[in-house]
């Protein structure tokens, strides 16, 4: 039989197809259970991090059971909702549309209900780590922040997916200067956010100094992405009146 | 409105798909000897790329999403690991269709772009193109125009890469960075050039 | 047997898919700013390039011309598939970090052009020593590069500190120009300087010759 006659086209174009399916979906399916281990120990390892609870030989898994509690927070009222899994959420499917004056951090669309992830020391909660999104340079840039249960410190900030140019604006990945987040404040006396990047370094002999974050060099609009995306979501469209209640000290529940 | 032209803008200067993501290299070293040339590859791209984009977008969001199918009874199934060689065959067979159609309906257009139309199924901007809109979760809307973007965007540093190389070559380059060489040194420039745009926003 | 050794080594330095037949150079450039995700990179796509290189010459001899091209594209897609999903599975950070990249290995030129020139019409052992060899060959480019790109932008390698840097208390200021993407081209332009410096064979023709012209002559 030619090889050119249309049946052997079809005979080999469907042993073909055949054989390449068979192979693509027993890799797909076999490997999709290791896949989403991965994404998830990922996910929870950085939690740990901005919580400040990851070392290099923590059991990522131990820990998160034993002291991290997923939650699903509704973002219009500032309650946790107690009858939602947070594994089931779909933050898309309730999202809306954010007006431009609104959205100084870049994100389009804010969703309505959220997970957080409460952790615990012994029975009390003694830090909530919230997640974080905006814009940065080059594209969105994504993270935990970490506050303790005042609402008002930062304990830890941290970057699990970003564009930024590396070295520069890639830099809000270095531990040492996210080190530098830790026990900064968020708020001011009133109600307004007043946490974020400075332009060079912080003089801690300034009264301001609770409140700023040394600058990355090289990387102005980076750093300015991560303060307004400090703004946006610790002010009042997001996790704002969650935060004024643990500062007025409500429960949590 | 706002949005999309940011976005348009954006995807032309400031990510361009050829100078900062460094897609389509093969065809745009190898193409861009004479601005005439370089003009025909750069429209056929843009064409190109505005269809597919978009419809790659819609395969995406109602076939092979994760939970796509609900539409059709099956919210659990998730498909995504088929993209490429979905992206990659909606490529091939557009391109097939354009070319046919334009040999049909426009000779003239055909007579220019024709020879070109081949070297798209395998230019990396073209699917490249699609697997950003895939990564970036862009919806219908911002897909249409990401796709004209990036493709104008490629257009455009083809062009300019291909009317440098048109006066560089009286000039008297060093004899082992004759040719490719001095046109990866030249690309590098123009990429420097362009990261003047970097953090531009609408 | 020499032939097939040939086969093998020659597209490693003579005739090397990225310097002298400017293919595959996309994805080489792009994903070099470190060389761990280099590595892998450099890995997926030897293994694909010899798999496909195998897979096509194995049914050389019943491929029909018409959809000849579409056959060999959907066995190299099948195979970067596979890849994908592996190193998703196995080794998920630096996956994150090569994102669509693995992907457009698809449309890489060497892979296609080594199942179409070669593969289609050998026996499968030199076709996979082939694949290999200009897999390998692409490797040598993207690891010199990624070493460049690394050491001299962050001091580093494999995220190991070997210049340490002024911000970790070392001495090295980092030249944030090599993370960029426009150093990518400048070392390619450099290295094929370099090559060709090494290996005159491979030297371009002038399109125009500088003709300088004598004042005896021009009289």
């Amino acid at each position: 039989m030619s090889n050119d006659s249309i049946a052997k086209t079809l005979l080999v174009a469907i042993g073909l197809s055949l054989v390449c399916s068979v192979i693509v979906s027993v890799s797909a399916v076999g490997l999709k259970p290791r896949q989403e281990a991965n994404a998830e120990a990922a996910r929870r390892a950085e939690i740990l991090r901005s919580a400040g609870l990851l070392e290099a030989d923590t059991d990522v898994d131990a820990v998160f059971r034993d002291r991290v509690e997923a939650r699903v927070l509704d973002l219009d009222s500032g309650q946790i909702v107690a009858d939602m899994d947070p594994d089931a959420l779909d933050g898309a499917a309730t999202s809306t549309m954010l007006l431009p004056e609104e959205d100084i951090a870049g994100i389009v669309r804010r969703p309505r209900y959220v997970s957080v992830y409460l952790v615990r020391d012994g029975d009390d909660v003694d830090k909530v780590v919230l997640p974080v999104h905006g814009y940065g340079l080059w594209s969105t840039m994504y993270g935990f922040l970490a506050l303790g249960a005042d609402g008002n410190t930062v304990e830890g900030l941290s970057f699990y997916q970003h564009g930024e140019t590396p070295g520069l604006g890639g830099e809000i990945e270095n531990p040492r200067w996210l080190a530098g987040w830790q026990g900064k404040k968020v708020y001011g006396d009133g109600e307004d956010v007043r946490l974020g990047v400075i332009k060079g370094q912080v003089d801690p002999e300034s009264p301001q100094s609770e409140w700023q974050v040394d600058g990355l060099s090289g990387a102005t609009l980076t750093s300015n992405g991560v303060t307004n995306m400090i703004h946006y979501w610790l002010g009042d469209g997001a996790f704002g009146p969650f935060l004024a209640r643990l500062r007025n000290g409500e429960s949590l529940s | 409105m706002e949005a999309a032209l940011s976005l348009f803008i954006k995807s032309i200067f400031v990510e361009n798909l050829a100078l900062s993501f460094f897609l389509g290299m093969c065809t745009f070293l190898a193409v861009s000897k004479k601005v005439d040339t370089a003009l025909g590859l750069g429209a056929a791209v843009v064409v190109v790329q505005a269809i597919t984009v978009p419809v790659n977008n819609l395969i995406y969001l109602y076939l092979l999403k994760d939970g796509a199918l609900a539409w059709a009874g099956l919210p659990e199934t998730d498909l995504s690991f088929l993209g490429l060689i979905t992206y990659i065959g909606v490529i091939a067979a557009m391109v097939q269709i354009l070319e046919m159609s334009l040999d049909r309906f426009f000779p003239a257009l055909y007579n220019a772009l024709g020879i070109f139309l081949p070297l798209i199924t395998v230019n990396c901007a073209i699917l490249g193109g699609s697997l950003f809109m895939v990564e970036r979760n862009y919806n219908f809307g911002e897909s249409v125009v990401f796709g004209l973007g990036s493709g104008v965007g490629w257009a455009l540093a083809i062009v300019a890469l291909a009317g440098i190389r048109e006066k560089l070559k009286y000039s008297d380059v060093p004899e082992g960075l004759q040719g490719l060489g001095i046109t990866f040194i030249t690309v590098g420039l123009i990429s420097m050039a362009f990261m003047a745009f970097s953090g531009i926003q609408l | 047997m020499s032939k097939n050794r040939d086969v093998f080594l020659e597209p490693i330095v003579d005739n090397n898919p990225i310097t002298l037949q400017v293919l595959g150079v996309c994805s080489a450039l792009a994903v070099t700013t470190k060389l761990g995700p280099a590595l892998i990179m450099s890995l997926a796509l030897t293994a694909v390039v010899a798999a496909s290189n195998v897979s096509v010459s194995l049914i050389r001899n019943h491929m029909p011309g018409p959809i000849r091209i579409i056959i060999q594209m959907t066995i190299i897609a099948s195979l970067v598939i596979v890849v994908d999903q592996l190193l998703k599975a196995y080794a998920y950070d630096i996956s994150k970090q090569l994102s669509v990249f693995v992907g457009l290995i698809i449309t890489n030129c060497i892979v296609l052009g080594r199942a179409e020139a070669f593969a289609s019409n050998n026996p499968v052992w030199p076709s996979f020593l082939d694949g290999l060899g200009h897999g390998l060959g692409y490797s040598v480019v993207l690891i010199v590069v990624a070493v460049m790109r690394e050491l001299f932008g962050s001091g580093t390698l494999l995220g190991y500190p070997i210049l340490p840097t002024v911000t970790d208390g070392g001495w090295y200021v980092p030249n944030g120009l090599m993370l960029l993407a426009p150093s990518a081209f400048f070392i390619i332009g450099l290295l094929i300087w370099a090559v060709r410096a090494w290996k005159p064979a491979q030297v371009e023709k002038d399109q125009y010759r500088i003709h300088v012209v004598h004042r005896t002559e021009a009289v």
